[in-house]
């Protein structure tokens, strides 16, 4: 078997495991129906890791049903992977199956006679998040897309008891298919042009015109789809609304992957297609996207600090950090790549551990309100201390992977923007120190407990309908190894310097367009560019310690602050008020919940991205 | 004016868009989806569109019949079914959300904010 | 945002969009330009596979993978469907009531339903020739078996749907394109590449494995929309609603 035959059955396996389980589901029992579904996420974990194995620092490529390209041409579709496709596959494959294994006991009742479906489900969501990554072609990407994004909604809306998922799961439906149908037509006005469909092809069919209002225009188009996925301002009101309210399980591979393949369609699209020489250039791209992924991390920190929703305030967090990942990505160099797929590495275990558990939260006391709770988490001493880790490591506790992909990123970032280390810093330690204030109210009851007082409109989070309803059991065992591992694996990020390597090997090959297009062709070349360096250094370990030291300051700030009675405090209180009024409330307005507000915003994220690329 | 019916896709996306962003009815703004994405079919047959191409079928014709582009027929089923099936799944949550909220009104929906 | 402001937003950004797309629509090609690279290509490639209907041989050979994975999205829209419209722990269901049905209407349902079904087979079968394939007579076998309940009612529709073959005969189309494909590897070729012998041009069984994966796909699409039909159907007559709405929830 050669190594490129993997890559449809990294899409073909978790298909038929899907109907395996749909089919088996009617008479197996509910144990056998788990352990089914664990064999099968096992199976494509392997065969992932076995292409991760084989590809090497090269690229792996395969042209389905035999439709090798003839003096350059084919009327195929490519399967192309380099380790940062392969990589981010088999990062999906491997969460799907933690996911399976922490849902083993998880929902109370499955559908009647359908007791196969939610894992089938999953399976279906990770062929779909597979097929996205190893793609050479922009319409199958787009088919991909859909696949995922048809899953996520149903996935998303699981719990139809509950008022408030069935309405999270429309909305994320609506504003995302919007999105997929602007590419559509992105991929529409770049057929017309260049008569192809493949990655590589169109960008070498560009590069016979000069650059005019139809390449941009079909660029800005392209982007939206996987913009609006990456949740990146202003395409990002629908993701707090939609992973606030999926089942636990599910907003582990929501926030953990799936929006994080946003970001990556979106660098591996201007790769490929639109960074050739008569292609978008790149001082201009760079300039917009490193903008936009600043304002999304600033908009995520800010917003995610201000939740009391658990759920809420990880799914900020995540908006958060995708812009993080954008603005390193959008440095368009193999240094930047590297740290950012380091960092998105380690940030899908840790965002992972803490909606996993979060869900053991929402097990024992039936809700995820960090005021509601105060105090009520001590008798869960294990998953207090994987919260409160989860919360430094997100914040950028040194060995994590967090800080190491962060360091990386930063240090690239150094040439040309020297401020992004700041922004760095501020939103890790914003979104950290949220969690770890939540972690010592509610795990450790520290402080007094939170005045109620009206501060704008807001989620609560109290009252959620419980996910599984059985007080009297113990917690299952693997919602609390799960998570455990996931942490461990976000650490071995950090402390293998193997990966690391890899990856920034990796990442010379993502940013290199010419070495895709001659891979696509079948003759490998080596790339130009020198392999970028991502070791530890002094400076990322001091800037990681500071963004650590940073949370667990504002942490400390959040819950003893108010009682504090030193001369000043009421001027300084009263400065945070008037900072309040005038930033946080308005910002928090404009999250109204409101279908016709969001699609409104997209239209203008599409209008602002086409003046600022035409500009 | 032979950008027409290209210029027509654009036209019938906005005016999908346009309902969504005024709808007062959860099964309207799906309704409204499915407009914004018939632009994709609009814009696809018109660009595959061959002067004096007839369907790209041979079973009763000569090979040599110019024919007009298959490749974004194809591509065009397979967007009908995509939209379809998501237009179904969309339904079925508004039709959930009915019975959960007691409306379908954007404007009464105010269970996520902030 | 109030609904002025909104609906201002909307056109200031609208304006924006409608020009640049304007301005993109005159880079693009003539309205029936000539120069079609992709679509000459898979025309001499359908011809050389021996497939009369070009676009059959895009959907089910050249691009099959495109179809496997919306076959997926269709699948994954059943099973969602199936979780999104079972029946809630509050709910009650209710009998259906027999219907009152004009003569005239059963007479007519009961000569179009044979008809139609036969169609529906008809145009899958012929998908690798004429106009048509798996979805298209997929679509007319379902829609086709729903004018029981035109001409009859609700629990006739019931008795001759067997709900949960249906079921497994999605999931078993569904399965049965992703396993075709494997016979392209096994046979040491890549996946999805024809395995089968290509037959005579213009032949019912011409094509190899395009008439094969057109069945699978019949069988998924109709089976599968008849479920997605029943699960709505179901709501829309033996779901009661909740005795009392949820709050809303919210702060």
């Amino acid at each position: 078997m050669r190594t490129a035959d993997l890559l449809p059955l990294a899409v073909a396996v978790p298909l038929l495991g899907a109907v395996a389980l749909v089919i088996g589901g009617r008479w197996l029992p509910r144990v056998a129906t788990d352990a089914l579904a664990t064999v099968w996420a096992a199976m494509d974990v392997a065969d992932l890791a076995w292409l991760w194995a084989g590809t090497g620092d090269g690229h792996s490529v395969s042209w389905l049903g035999g439709w090798y390209p003839r003096r350059g041409e084919s009327v195929g579709i490519v399967l192309a992977g380099d380790r940062i496709g392969i990589g981010l596959a088999l990062l999906t494959a491997t969460l799907v199956l933690a996911v399976i294994v922490y849902s083993w006991r998880y929902f109370e009742e499955p559908p009647a006679q359908h007791a196969g479906t939610f894992p089938a489900l999953i399976l279906l969501f990770e062929a779909g998040m597979c097929g996205f990554a190893l793609t050479g072609d922009l319409f199958d990407a787009f088919v991909f897309f859909e696949l995922m994004g048809a899953v996520a909604y149903a996935l998303t809306g699981y719990r139809i008891e509950d008022p408030r998922p069935v309405q999270g799961a429309l909305i994320f439906g609506i504003v995302n298919s919007i999105g997929a149908y602007c590419s559509l037509l992105g991929i529409g006005l770049l057929y017309a042009r260049t008569g192809e469909l493949g990655l590589a092809q169109i960008g070498s069919a560009l590069q016979t015109h000069r650059a005019d209002a139809l390449e941009v225009v079909a660029f800005v188009f392209v982007m939206t789809g996987l913009l609006v996925k990456a949740a990146v301002v202003p395409f990002h009101f629908w993701l707090p609304d939609a992973h606030s309210v999926a089942p636990t399980p599910v907003c582990m591979l929501l926030s953990g992957v799936m929006v994080e393949l946003g970001v990556y369609g979106a660098a591996r699209v201007y790769w490929t297609v639109f960074s050739g020489p008569h292609g978008i250039p790149h001082p201009h791209l760079r300039t917009a996207f490193v903008a936009a992924g600043v304002l999304t991390a600033l908009v995520g920190a800010v917003m995610c600090w201000q939740q009391r929703h658990l759920k809420r305030m990880l799914a900020f967090s995540t908006v958060g950090h995708v812009g993080l990942f954008l603005a390193g990505m959008a440095l368009l160099t193999p240094a930047g790549t590297a740290g950012v797929a380091l960092y998105v590495a380690a940030h899908a275990g840790v965002k992972a551990a803490l909606f996993g558990t979060t869900g053991v939260l929402l097990d024992r006391h039936g809700s995820v309100d960090e005021h509601g709770l105060h105090g009520r988490g001590r008798d869960l001493p294990l998953a207090g201390a994987m919260f409160t880790l989860g919360g430094l490591a997100l914040a950028g506790l040194p060995p994590f992977g967090t800080a190491l992909g962060k360091a990386v990123t930063e240090h690239a970032a150094e040439g040309r923007f020297p401020w992004l280390s700041a922004v760095f810093v501020v939103v890790s330690a914003a979104t950290g120190g949220a969690v770890l204030r939540a972690a010592a109210r509610i795990f450790g009851g520290a402080g007094p407990r939170p005045q109620e007082h009206y501060a704008g409109p807001e989620t609560t989070g109290s009252g959620e309908e419980p996910e599984i309803r059985d007080p009297q059991r113990r917690i299952p065992a693997p919602m609390l190894a799960v998570p455990a591992i996931l942490l461990c694996t976000s650490l071995a990020v950090g402390v293998l310097p193997a990966l690391a390597g890899s990856l920034a090997r990796a990442a010379r090959q993502f940013t290199d367009r010419t070495a895709y297009a001659a891979a696509v062709q079948g003759h490998a070349i080596a790339p130009a560019a020198a392999v970028p360096d991502v070791g530890w250094s002094t400076e990322g370990v001091a800037l990681a310690l500071a963004s650590t030291v940073l949370a667990a300051l504002l942490a400390a700030a959040a819950i003893w602050g108010p009682a504090l009675a030193w001369r000043g405090m009421g001027t300084a209180r009263a400065a945070l008020r008037a900072a309040g009024r005038s930033v946080v409330l308005p910002l928090r307005r404009l999250h109204s919940g409101h279908l016709g507000d969001y699609v409104s915003w997209l239209v203008v994220g599409v209008a602002l991205l086409l003046l600022v690329m035409a500009a | 004016m032979t950008i027409l019916p290209f210029l027509a896709a654009g036209w019938i996306f906005l005016a999908g868009v346009h309902g969504m962003v005024t709808s007062r009815n959860a099964i309207h703004a799906v309704g409204c989806l499915a407009v914004a994405q018939s632009s994709t079919y609009v814009l696809l047959l018109a660009v595959g569109f061959r002067r004096g191409g007839t369907a790209p079928y041979f079973s009763d014709t000569s090979l040599r019949t110019r024919v007009v582009d298959p490749v974004v027929q194809a591509l065009a089923l397979t967007d009908v079914v995509v939209g379809a099936t998501v237009t179904a799944l969309l339904l079925g949550l508004a039709m959930q959300v009915r019975k959960r909220h007691g409306t379908v009104d954007p404007d009464a929906l105010t269970g996520l904010k902030g | 945002m109030s609904r002025t402001a909104r609906i201002r937003l909307f056109w200031a950004a609208a304006v924006v969009f409608a020009v640049a797309y304007a301005a993109a629509c005159t880079g693009l090609p003539r309205f029936g330009t000539l120069a079609h690279p992709y679509a000459t290509r898979a025309v001499a490639a359908a011809l050389h596979q021996r497939t009369a209907n070009v676009v059959s041989s895009v959907n089910f050979d050249q691009r099959a993978f495109d179809t496997l994975g919306e076959e997926s999205i269709l699948f994954a829209a059943v099973l969602g469907t199936i979780v999104l419209l079972r029946h809630a722990r509050d709910e009650r269901t209710g009998r259906p009531r027999p219907g009152r049905v004009l003569p005239s209407t059963r007479l007519l349902g009961m000569v179009l339903l044979p008809v139609t079904l036969l169609t529906g087979v008809y145009i899958v079968a012929h998908g690798q020739l004429s106009p048509g394939g798996g979805f298209q007579g997929g679509v007319i076998l379902a829609t086709g078996l729903h004018l029981a309940y035109v001409a009859a009612d609700y629990r006739v529709l019931k008795r001759i749907r067997p709900l949960a073959f249906l079921d497994a005969a999605d999931a078993a189309g569904a399965g049965a394109f992703a396993a075709l494909g494997l016979a392209g590897l096994v046979a040491g070729g890549a996946y999805l590449q024809n395995v089968l012998p290509l037959g005579t041009f213009g032949q019912l069984s011409s094509g190899g494995l395009v008439p094969v994966v057109n069945a699978a796909v019949g069988v998924e699409v109709g089976a599968g929309v008849i479920v997605l039909l029943a699960f709505f159907l179901d709501q829309a007559v033996e779901v009661r609603s909740p005795e009392e709405h949820g709050t809303g929830g919210g702060g």
